[in-house]
């Protein structure tokens, strides 16, 4: 090897890469993480919910250091169509106690606070600096070249954890072109309410309880997409991601699609009143587990949103960055053993990868993206077929409750046809299998 | 040759905003900046050490936090980082903190050697006194350059350098000795994109820490008690209201009717009859 | 901090700063204010400053109610230096020993005050907007604007002597009021090698000295006007309107307009009856230094910008079409044309 700075350069200071480089740092490894933003979190301002479980095997009980906003108690599943929803949701108070589910954080602050442990495990974090391209001798990553005068580095390994845009991954040749079926752009805001006020309003009675609600249904008007609102300490995220080729489609434009969110009948008292206090627009890779890349090449691992690693089903994504993450400095250490970091050591990462819930639940959901691109009713009918008849039940008009049982089924069938529910379910069976 | 920079850290004063209800203001969440003036100061140290050799010391007081001012001047090329952070300082005037950055800068003096040039930036954009530098300078008794705009003609044998400082009707070009201290315009330079191995060098190296205990700063000349000026009361200056918009199909309908709601203002001034 | 008999110190004392021969405006207007100070104090307006030849001034300071003008003169003080400067009016405070001292907050004003103060070892307020005294104590109060003009501070000095303060040119009208006044020569010895510091050259920008606060009227171009010679058509409304141009500091780091007759944080403070800002966006640092204007008219392209939220009068449009036609009319209906 020609030069050698450090044992390994880490890109990209969001979850993936600071577990990376906390687990090589603790390690003894000498580690550098480079992060383009004037601090790890500076470009992700905004607010969002942030799983406690591989966090907690990184730095036990984190969350009583850790900037949190709320510990979620409560999940509401909305299905919305332009005038009602329909609720369901759980609330338990087995998630209001340590060690707790998941926290509601401003991303600002906790990764700018874990980025301080992971300076204090021994790795350095440089900030505002750019990767712009890989160093590649003899078909081998060696280093990483940065937008600063005097800016090559070089190093046994390289760990991309440079976000969904991966221009790393991407140079290497590792990750397919992202076509637009395969993002969403989310859209979110941070509105600003008093403590009190999201207490009341989400019905809440300690502040350091808080809730969460997804919003899917008719009236995102067929495009495929998830809306939601987390409470923080004093103020609640509202944020909107729509596939970005259902967005051309329906020439809608984001902005609008969340000005019409907040409007809701059914958002707008929850926020009303409040003032918004940042905007983040971002791309949210949705391709599920047939977009995740090779990982890994001689002398080179990816982790994170890179990897395109994002459960959409169930808005997940810095818990599998950090899983990701550990597992790419685990790998790591293990290739440091024998002194090889050819790309068949590091093979190893993706099959580790493998084993853990990460891809696995990727893998079960791995159809679905497809299945909701061909058949995209069933994100618009079922749900208007369940707030109609949700609606019809509790309405209460003289009609009897047979009639109106009736009435349902009568709709069932001629919306769906006995025949294509059947269908429906069945292909939705065999998706997820 | 040795450069001494003064660096305050202060909130971002762009983005504080007015709370009219109680008359504060709202710093939550503002981030905290290095002074703007202050970086031009680095900027200028450090281009001077990389022309004549020598080295940049920077000292900032405040609270523990303000490390990160001071990581960012080294990641900007400045060798050593002293951070001057202890409580005796709380509420001091610029009388009292004149005094404890002179104290902290003679503590510098002792181990890092004689400083040629002092810098410190024209004012710092929260208190706005510009009154620190000129503190500073004449405890130490040395010539004081304020508003420097360019620094020309440089000799270290000599000990002699020449500035350009802006005045009320121009500029002025001073001569003066060394050691001297100046206090910065922005358009002294514009800050370069530090290499790498400056951020490097910067993130691996720690901050030294001054206080009451590891120099000779008196607590008698400290802190608000010491502090000849008080803040007697603060308060935000009376929230103008939003007018209103003038509009019209064409501009010469715009501008009559602007011309009618201020005629009575030029009728008092007798501007029109 | 250094105890002092602050019993021993009387009159409110005035510098006159002075280049070329000629007084700085507001020294006049501190004159006018300090008559008022003096008044609730009980005490005599006092002038003083220290030069080449600077007894001339007497006749002037008089006229605005000193009732004595302390001068050193020598031909060493010929220019403006800091150090020199400020050893020669030492000596003159602490012979004199003045209650409060105000000194303009101009550039030379700013220079000077804050390492005399140190010398002293008193407070220094800085930059202020109103002086008060305070009916109970007897003390200054000092109110000036920090935070970029979002906060105010009332400032006070109870202990130590002389309470100084630099003030903002423009704040105070000057208005004469004639004093029979005297003179007060002093001498001062300087060791002259303690100097090491020289001018070696003066660039003049602009002959006469721009007091925008002299105006009731103030045009005003940002970086919107867009071109240096475009700033010709604010100087064209100013001169139908009978008041002055000034400018944003954006467009003089363009080299539009000369840092004299920059408004704002950092440049000069305006309080006009009318205050025209043309493509100007209304930064906070902008706002520090004409929000108090009585009316502020602003053009601006964009519906968004900050200044139309403390405009009285708000128009939507293109400097460069608004102005001609605005000079143009406004000339007709004053009877200019
Ligand atoms: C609108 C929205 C809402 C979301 N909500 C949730 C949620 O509630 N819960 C959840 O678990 N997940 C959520 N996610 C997903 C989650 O944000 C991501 O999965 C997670 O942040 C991925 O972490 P990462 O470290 O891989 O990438 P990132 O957090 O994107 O970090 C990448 C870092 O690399 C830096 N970088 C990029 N390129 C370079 C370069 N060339 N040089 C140097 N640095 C570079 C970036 O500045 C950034 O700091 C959401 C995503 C979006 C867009
Ligand atoms: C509302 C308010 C009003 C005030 N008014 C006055 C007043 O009128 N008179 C008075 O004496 N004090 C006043 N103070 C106190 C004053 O703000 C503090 O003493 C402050 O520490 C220094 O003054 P400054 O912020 O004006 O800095 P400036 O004097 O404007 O700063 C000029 C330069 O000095 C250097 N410098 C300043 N502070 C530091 C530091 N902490 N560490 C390192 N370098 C530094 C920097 O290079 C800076 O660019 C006031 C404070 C408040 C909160
Ligand atoms: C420490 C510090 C001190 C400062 N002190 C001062 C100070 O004393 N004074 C000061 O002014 N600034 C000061 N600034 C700078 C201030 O922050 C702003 O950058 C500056 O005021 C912007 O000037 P501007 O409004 O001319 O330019 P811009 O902000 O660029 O605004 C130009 C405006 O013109 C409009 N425009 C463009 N074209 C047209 C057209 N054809 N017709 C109509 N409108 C058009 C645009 O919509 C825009 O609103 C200071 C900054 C700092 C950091």
């Amino acid at each position: 090897m020609s030069k050698k700075d450090f044992d390994v350069i880490v890109v990209g200071a969001g979850p993936a890469g600071m577990a990376a480089a906390y687990v090589l740092a603790k390690a003894g490894v000498d580690v550098i993480v480079i992060e383009r933003g004037k601090f790890p979190g500076s470009k992700n301002v905004m607010g969002g919910i942030f799983y406690r479980k591989p966090m907690d095997d990184l730095i036990p009980e984190f969350y009583k250091e850790a900037p949190i906003e709320r510990h979620i108690v409560e999940q509401r599943m909305w299905l919305m169509d332009d005038v009602s929803h329909f609720s369901m949701g759980i609330k338990t108070q087995k998630h209001n106690s340590e060690p707790y589910n998941c926290f509601s954080v401003l991303r600002a602050q906790f990764d700018k606070w874990f980025s301080k442990k992971v300076v204090e495990a021994g790795a350095l974090l440089i900030n505002e600096t750019v990767v712009t391209e890989p160093i590649v001798e003899n078909g081998k990553v060696v280093g990483v070249r940065t937008d600063r005068p005097q800016g090559d580095l070089y190093a046994d390994c390289v760990i991309a954890a440079d976000g969904v845009q991966s221009f790393l991954a991407k140079s290497l040749g590792l990750r397919k072109k992202i076509t637009p079926n395969k993002v969403a752009l989310g859209v979110k805001e941070i509105i600003g309410l008093s403590e009190e006020q999201v207490n009341d309003r989400f019905g809440i009675k300690d502040s350091k309880e808080g809730v969460t609600i997804e919003i899917t249904g008719p009236f995102l008007k067929g495009m495929e997409g998830m809306a939601w609102m987390y409470t923080n300490k004093n103020s609640v995220s509202i944020g909107i991601g729509v596939i970005i080729d259902d967005l051309i489609n329906h020439n809608m434009n984001p902005n609008d699609l969340l000005e019409s969110l907040k409007n809701h009948p059914s958002v707008l008292p929850l926020i009303e009143g409040g003032e918004t206090r940042e905007y983040l627009a971002h791309v949210i890779p949705e391709g599920g587990y047939k977009s995740v890349p090779r990982m890994y090449a001689d002398g080179f691992m990816v982790a994170g949103d890179a990897a395109m690693l994002v459960d959409s089903v169930h808005r997940e994504g810095s818990n599998l960055a950090v899983e990701s993450g550990k597992l790419a400095a685990k790998t790591y250490l293990e290739a440091r053993e024998s002194g090889d970091f050819s790309e068949k050591t590091l093979s190893r990462y993706q099959e580790k990868l493998e084993e853990t819930y990460v891809l696995q639940d990727l893998r079960y959901y791995k159809n679905l993206p497809e299945l909701l691109e061909e058949k995209r009713y069933l994100l618009t009918e079922y749900p208007q077929f369940l707030i109609d008849a949700m609606t019809e039940i509790y309405t209460v008009d003289g009609v009897p409750k047979p009639e109106k049982f009736r009435k349902i089924k009568g709709e069932l069938k001629s919306r769906f046809g006995y025949i294509g529910l059947a269908k429906d379910l069945y292909t939705i069976w065999r998706k997820l299998r | 040759m040795h450069f001494l920079v003064f660096i305050k850290q202060v909130p971002d004063a762009a983005q504080v905003r007015v709370d009219y209800e109680t008359g504060t203001l709202i710093r939550e969440g503002v981030p905290a900046i290095i002074n703007p003036f202050d970086k031009h100061a680095i900027e200028a140290a450090v281009r001077l050490k990389n022309q004549f050799g020598g080295k940049v010391s920077v000292v900032c007081m405040g609270p523990p936090m303000a490390e990160d001012a001071l990581k960012e001047a080294m990641s900007m090329g400045a060798d050593k980082a002293f951070l001057l952070s202890d409580r005796i300082f709380a509420g001091s005037d610029t009388l009292a903190t004149s005094y404890a950055l002179w104290a902290a800068a003679k503590q510098i003096i002792k181990e890092e050697g004689p400083v040629d040039v002092f810098f410190a930036g024209k004012q710092a954009i929260d208190g706005d006194t510009a009154q620190t530098g000129p503190g500073i300078a004449t405890r130490f008794n040395v010539p004081l350059i304020t508003y420097v705009v360019d620094i020309k003609n440089v000799d270290p044998e000599k000990k002699t350098l020449e500035l350009v400082r802006l005045l009320e009707s121009g500029q002025e070009v001073i001569q003066t000795t060394m050691p001297c201290f100046l206090t910065v315009e922005e358009e002294l330079n514009t800050l370069s994109y530090a290499p790498l191995p400056y951020l490097i060098r910067a993130a691996k190296t720690s901050v030294k820490v001054l206080n009451s205990k590891n120099t000779e700063i008196e607590a008698e000349y400290c802190g608000l008690k010491n502090s000849p000026t008080k803040v007697r009361k603060a308060f935000t200056p009376p929230k103008r209201e939003r007018g209103e918009m003038i509009e019209g199909d064409s501009v010469d309908g715009i501008i009559n009717q602007l011309y009618e709601k201020i005629e009575p203002v030029l009728k008092t001034m007798g501007k029109v009859q | 901090m250094i105890k002092q008999d602050i019993s021993k110190y009387k009159h409110v004392w005035v510098f006159i700063e002075h280049e070329n021969g000629e007084v700085a405006r507001v020294s006049f207007e501190l004159l006018t204010k300090a008559r008022e100070l003096a008044k609730d104090l009980g005490c005599e307006v006092h002038a003083f400053t220290v030069g080449d030849k600077v007894e001339q001034f007497a006749d002037e300071v008089f006229k605005y109610g000193a009732k004595k003008f302390f001068v050193i003169e020598d031909p060493f003080l010929k220019d403006y230096i800091t150090e020199p400067y400020r050893d020669a009016i030492v000596h003159l405070i602490e012979k004199h020993k003045p209650e409060v001292v105000l000194i303009g907050a101009t550039t030379l004003g700013r220079d000077l005050a804050g390492t005399i103060a140190t010398v002293l070892q008193t407070g220094l307020t800085a930059d202020t907007t109103a002086l008060d005294i305070d009916p109970k104590t007897k003390n200054l109060l000092m109110t000036r604007p920090t935070f970029g003009g979002n906060l105010m501070a009332t400032i006070f000095c109870p202990d130590n002597r002389p309470q100084m303060s630099t003030s903002r040119p423009g704040v105070y009208k000057a208005i004469e009021e004639p004093a029979k006044g005297q003179v007060v020569k002093e001498e001062f010895e300087f060791d002259k090698s303690k100097y090491t510091k020289q001018i070696i050259e003066k660039i003049i920008e602009e002959g006469e000295k721009v007091n925008l606060g002299f105006y009731d009227i103030v045009v005003s171009g940002g970086f919107g006007m867009g071109s240096k010679e475009n700033m010709k058509l604010i100087q064209e409304l100013a001169d139908v309107l009978g008041g002055t141009w000034a400018a944003s500091r954006k467009a003089v780091q363009a080299g539009w307009a000369p840092q004299t007759r920059q408004v704002g944080q950092t440049g000069q403070t305006v309080h006009p009856k009318i205050y025209i800002a043309c493509g100007i966006s209304g930064a906070i640092q902008h706002q520090a230094g004409m929000k108090s204007s009585e009316v502020i008219i602003a053009i601006n392209k964009d519906p968004d910008a900050p200044i139309f939220e403390i405009a009285t009068y708000g128009i939507m449009g293109d400097v460069i079409e608004v102005l001609p036609k605005m000079t143009q009319m406004f000339k007709e209906k004053l009877g200019k044309a």
